[in-house]
This record gives C-alpha cells, sequence and structure tokens, in this order.
C-alpha cells in the first residue's frame, strides 16, 4: 500500500504541481504553434505521453549502465571501472530519443496502423521536443530509481497532455473575442498560460 | 558591412525577434529569467551556440545530404552545448547549477535549429554568422528585459543589488511573490509581446 501511495503521489506531483509545461516551461513551442486546434492538441498530446513514456526509462538504463561515474564496471574491463562519461550525457539522450522516436514509428507503422495515422506528423516533430529531452534531464537531476523513471515518464507526458488540450479548448472559444491587435496570437496565449498555471499552482497543497 | 548584412544582423534585435515574432526559443526566455544573472549567462550561452553551429553549418551546407540533415545539425549543435556546458561548470559554477538543466536544453531550443534550418543551410558564412548573433542577441535582449522585471517586482533586487530602498518596505510595500513563480514569467512575456507588437506594428490574424 505504501508503494503504490508513493508512485500516486509521484504521479500526482508530476502531472499537476510541476507540470512539465506550466511550471517548468518545457515545450512551449510545440505547445504555442499546435494548440490553435482540439484535434492536432490530441494527437500531439498522445504522442508526448507515448514517446515519454518509452524514453524517459530506456535513458535512465543507459545512464545508469553507461554513463554514470564507474557504471561500466559491469563489463569487467579494468581499464573501465572508473570511467566518467557522464559529459556525454546531452548528445547521448538526443541520439537515443531520436532513435526511438523512429522505432516507435516503424513499429506503429507495422503493428497499429490506426494509431499511426492518428499521431501523424507528429513523431518526428517529438524529436526535438524540449519536454522529453527535458524530462529525461530531470530524472537524471532528481535521481530516481528505475520504476519511479517509468512513472514519471508517462505522468509528465500526461501533464504536458492535458495542458495542450485545456489550452486549445479555451483557444477555440477565444475566437469570437474581439481581442487588441498586438495581442492577439501569441500575446493573448501567454497571458492564458500564465492564468491556467496559476491554476495548477493551487494544487500544491495536495498531499498523498 | 554592407547593407544586405547589416539588416541580416539588426532584423531579428527588434523587427523579427526570434522570442516575440518567431515565436522560437519560449521554454528557456521563461524558465531563466527570476534572476538577472543567470538570465545573462544564458543569452550569453545561447549566443555562442547559434553563432557557432550556424557557422559551422554554412561551412558545410553543400556536403551535408538533405535526408539527413536534421540529426547532422543536431550532432553539431549538441557538441556545441557540451562545450558551453563545460565552460559554465568549470568557471561559473554556481550559475550553471541554477540553470540546471535549461542549458542541455539549448539542443532542442528551436531557435538554434530554426536558423540552422532556414538560414546557414541556405547563405554564406560571413551572413549567417551575422544572423546567429543577431538572433542571439535578439533572444537575449528580451531575456533581459523579463528577468529585469521579474527581478525587480519580485525581489526588489537588480543583478543583486538593491534597488527598492529600506524605507519603501517600511512603509508597507512588499515585494510580489507572484513574480518569482511560473504565472509571472508567463504574464510579463505577454504583455512584453503585446507591447513590442503594438510599437511595430505587427498583428496576428
Amino acid at each position: 500500500m505504501d508503494v503504490l501511495s508513493h508512485y500516486l503521489g509521484l504521479a500526482t506531483q508530476s502531472i499537476f504541481i510541476q507540470n512539465i509545461l506550466l511550471s517548468s516551461f518545457l515545450g512551449m513551442c510545440s505547445f504555442l504553434a499546435i494548440s490553435k486546434k482540439v484535434d492536432t492538441s490530441f494527437g500531439l498530446g498522445l504522442a508526448v505521453v507515448f514517446v515519454n513514456g518509452i524514453t524517459v526509462p530506456t535513458n535512465w538504463l543507459i545512464q545508469k549502465y553507461l554513463l554514470d561515474p564507474g557504471a561500466l564496471a559491469w563489463t569487467g574491463i579494468e581499464g573501465l571501472k572508473h570511467a566518467d562519461m557522464s559529459f556525454l550525457t546531452f548528445i547521448t539522450f538526443i541520439a537515443t530519443i531520436a532513435a526511438m522516436v523512429q522505432l516507435v514509428e516503424m513499429a506503429l507503422d507495422k503493428f497499429s496502423p490506426k494509431l499511426y495515422q492518428a499521431l501523424g506528423i507528429f513523431l518526428p516533430l517529438i524529436a526535438v521536443n524540449c519536454a522529453i529531452l527535458g524530462s529525461s534531464l530531470f530524472m537524471v537531476e532528481r535521481s530516481y530509481n528505475f520504476p519511479e523513471s517509468i512513472v514519471y515518464g508517462l505522468s509528465a507526458g500526461f501533464g504536458f497532455f492535458l495542458a495542450i488540450i485545456t489550452m486549445a479548448a479555451i483557444r477555440y472559444k477565444l475566437r469570437y473575442n474581439n481581442v487588441p491587435g498586438g495581442l492577439r496570437g501569441l500575446g493573448i496565449a501567454m497571458i492564458l498560460t500564465g492564468l491556467i498555471s496559476m491554476a495548477y499552482m493551487s494544487f500544491s497543497g495536495i498531499n498523498l | 558591412m554592407s547593407g544586405k548584412n547589416m539588416q541580416v544582423f539588426t532584423d531579428p534585435l527588434n523587427k523579427d525577434n526570434p522570442i516575440t515574432k518567431q515565436i522560437l526559443g519560449i521554454c528557456s526566455a521563461l524558465a531563466v529569467t527570476v534572476k538577472m544573472d543567470t538570465a545573462v549567462v544564458m543569452a550569453l550561452s545561447l549566443t555562442f551556440v547559434v553563432t557557432f553551429s550556424n557557422i559551422i553549418i554554412s561551412m558545410i551546407r553543400n556536403l551535408i545530404p538533405p535526408r539527413v540533415r536534421i540529426i547532422v545539425f543536431l550532432t553539431i549543435i549538441a557538441s556545441l552545448v557540451i562545450l558551453a556546458d563545460q565552460i559554465l561548470k568549470a568557471y561559473l559554477f554556481n550559475i550553471s547549477k541554477q540553470l540546471s538543466v535549461f542549458v542541455g536544453l539549448i539542443i532542442t531550443n528551436c531557435i538554434v535549429m530554426g536558423r540552422a534550418e532556414a538560414f546557414a543551410s541556405k547563405n554564406g558564412v560571413k551572413a549567417s554568422a551575422l544572423d546567429g548573433l543577431g538572433n542571439g542577441f535578439g533572444y537575449g535582449i528580451i531575456l533581459i528585459i523579463v528577468s529585469a522585471i521579474r527581478e525587480l517586482l519580485g525581489s526588489g533586487t537588480m543583478m543583486g543589488l538593491h534597488i527598492i530602498p529600506s524605507s519603501f518596505y517600511s512603509s508597507g510595500y512588499e515585494n510580489m511573490g507572484l513574480m518569482l513563480l511560473a504565472p509571472g514569467a508567463f504574464i510579463v512575456l505577454g504583455l512584453l509581446i503585446w507591447a513590442q507588437r503594438t510599437v511595430i506594428g505587427y498583428t496576428e490574424d
């Protein structure tokens, strides 16, 4: 029971309180560009949950068994026992993400053409989405263990999903309003995001 | 400097600013602007990365096969970011701790990728270098303005120096805690975009 509530707490924490988009500002570019329509936001959100849920645990394994100081000890080679490869973190993670996105795309195309159609052009875009790289880097910085990294990857993606859907719904209604010239588009979107982020902050009292 | 090159450099400073007009690189613009010193360091690191990635990419632009260009760009950018990160860790350790993951996220900062794709892969070395510098500075200007507003209103300081006199506090003035939190960043940037677009007379439809 204790274990379950720990993971539940971590999930609520990363979906609502430390929302990857609204409190860490990651993935803003695609968030602002895509959130004009509800159905495309749904596609992108789903793709982020999917890819994040896969790449964060994968990067955890890579960090633990290849990159951490002394991580190469399992190879049994004397010279590698104290090797510190952690300066390669960025380049390895981005390569892993790009490769995973490609793999996921091929697998989906083969086994689930329907989902592939739904995610469509968003999969390749995700390789350069900072929310994905950001959650992998946060995973390293907050030193999660393996099951935690799975929960964190999925729930950070879900937080992005929730935020982008909310925003798309609001922007849909906004079309009928008379916004002052210079504020139209990006300006009002930023202020709205600020208000949504303020609303999400009120979850911070919850402790599971 | 010829007129055209001059324009390549000055356009991104105001009229075609990467943040307020091209909508690129907003994530880090919001995250590192709680204090001015982190914003300045971040702006300098990004200027370094975007300028050198533009130079390198425009040098080898005719050798990169178009099909694999994205991964080539990413590799070049990631190597430059590792360089910037190591330099910051060596010489400015405290600030690099505060910037935490955001130095690494320069890799996926759309400004760098966007300028590589839109400009450096089609233009000469000199123009690309100027374009990189211009975009880096354009980004830096917005970062410094936003961080100045947030630091002044949020903690009453600028670059760590107290600006608001203590007599203000004793007569009931209070720092605005909201400015230090995420919503403050969004709202300040939103208002700044409004002001800038009104000045240059640009309206999105």
